[in-house]
């Protein structure tokens, strides 16, 4: 067979019957992976919920209420969990941007506002040296941070003149960590203070910038 | 026996990573790590053979003035059917490679050898041809990721070798990486040429 020919009506048969079945192809293997990507997704969400909230431990909670939170750019989910009809505290995920983009934190509070434990669930920090944050923050490791309050506690690096040993060469990893952790403390507690006077919650929002 | 000699010819003679000097891109940026090199060189490998074996398929059906856009299209389609597929059903490799699947696309690895080998080839040898430059490719980063996951944090395979605190950070970011491939390089070269 020969080759067909560069003519203007052969171009533009190849490019569109290419580009159509290109589609074609695309939007059936979208249809067949779309549940289980979503499926693993919710499965990542569920464990990690569990591990923060209840600190390794194994067991079963419900989460009872989800919200969304938009505040400075950043978008938080908050996770009320209950175990048993007793209400264990909040879980607050969100994204930050660490040495790359696209550091996701997922934090448990108790009611006090303590840290219970906290996973990340997305990463593209550098291995070996900012990847090294999920491992480097929790209980018993060199930078420990779980049951501290960031409402009492100086949560930020030591080289800032907090009270958290930084990853050894991953300030700026330890930095955006923290401010995620921060950040989302914050969030939760204007929740709880807007749900009774949202207006106080709202000045003093501002004050804090 | 002509396919095997070029499949042994795109793992060394024609190496794309050491001695084309193709791709460099992914070559310096997933190599932190033997494992993350070895799962992008296989990434990469999957989209040559499927794309060499189509493009060799229908390189008659396609004028030559629209071959770029058409072959970039049925790579883009490949590599983005892989992505869906490793989200869907290999989620921990994904997620360690996610952000460079993409960049399949512009890998001009793939481009390269559609344009010089399967545009001008049988199916069957630009199938192979897929599998031998893949794995060249796939052998150079593992290698270069090793060397850096060694010197870097002591580990080689996530298995730790002697205390990360006598790893060289350099290695681990990107001046490591440049200095990996340069020497990796000039060894593959002294191998090879005679004299």
């Amino acid at each position: 067979m020969k080759k067909l020919e560069s003519t203007l009506p052969n171009m533009v048969i190849v490019l569109t019957s290419v580009t159509l079945i290109s589609a074609a192809l695309l939007g059936v293997m979208q249809q067949l992976t779309k549940e289980p990507i979503a499926q693993i997704e919710r499965q990542t969400l569920e464990n990690g919920i569990k591990k923060v909230m209840l600190g390794g431990q194994d067991g079963e909670l419900t989460v009872t209420s989800t919200d969304t939170v938009e505040k400075d750019n950043s978008t938080f989910i908050i996770y009320t969990a209950e175990q048993g009809g007793k209400h264990l505290g909040k879980a607050v995920k969100t994204t930050v941007t660490g040495f790359s983009p696209g550091l996701t934190v997922l934090t448990g509070f108790d009611p006090e506002g303590n840290i219970l434990g906290y996973e990340i669930l997305a990463t593209a920090e550098t291995p070996g040296l900012g990847a090294k944050a999920g491992q480097w923050f929790q209980k018993g490791e060199k930078g420990d941070i779980i049951g501290k309050n960031p409402g009492a506690n100086n949560l930020t690096v030591s080289k800032d003149g907090g009270e958290v040993d930084a990853i050894t060469a991953s300030t700026i990893t330890s930095r955006a960590f923290l401010k995620a952790i921060g950040m989302e403390y914050e969030v939760l507690n204007d929740d709880v203070t807007e749900a009774s006077t949202s207006a106080t919650a709202k000045a003093e929002l501002g004050d804090e910038k | 026996m002509n396919n095997l000699k070029v499949i042994i010819n795109g793992i060394i003679k024609e190496n794309p990573a050491l001695v084309l000097l193709l791709g460099m891109c992914p070559t310096l940026g997933t190599t932190t790590s033997a494992i993350n090199g070895m799962g992008m060189g296989l990434a990469t490998m999957v989209v040559l053979m499927c794309s060499n074996t189509v493009i060799s398929l229908i390189k008659r059906l396609i004028p030559d003035m629209v071959r770029i856009p058409s072959f970039i299209v049925i790579i883009a389609t490949f590599v983005t059917v892989l992505e869906m597929l490793m989200k869907a059903y290999v989620p921990a490799l994904y997620a360690s490679l996610g952000l460079f699947i993409p960049l399949i696309v512009v890998n001009c690895i793939v481009l390269g050898r559609a344009e010089s080998f399967a545009a001008k080839n049988t199916p069957l040898a630009s199938f192979c041809d897929g599998i031998g430059s893949g794995l060249g490719f796939t052998l150079a980063l593992t290698v270069l990721g090793a060397i850096r996951e060694i010197l870097g944090s002591g580990m080689v395979f996530g298995i730790s070798l002697w205390g990360e605190e006598y790893g060289i950070l350099a290695f681990v970011l990107a001046p490591g990486a440049f200095i990996a491939l340069a020497y990796l390089i000039v060894i593959v070269n002294k191998l090879t040429k005679k004299a």
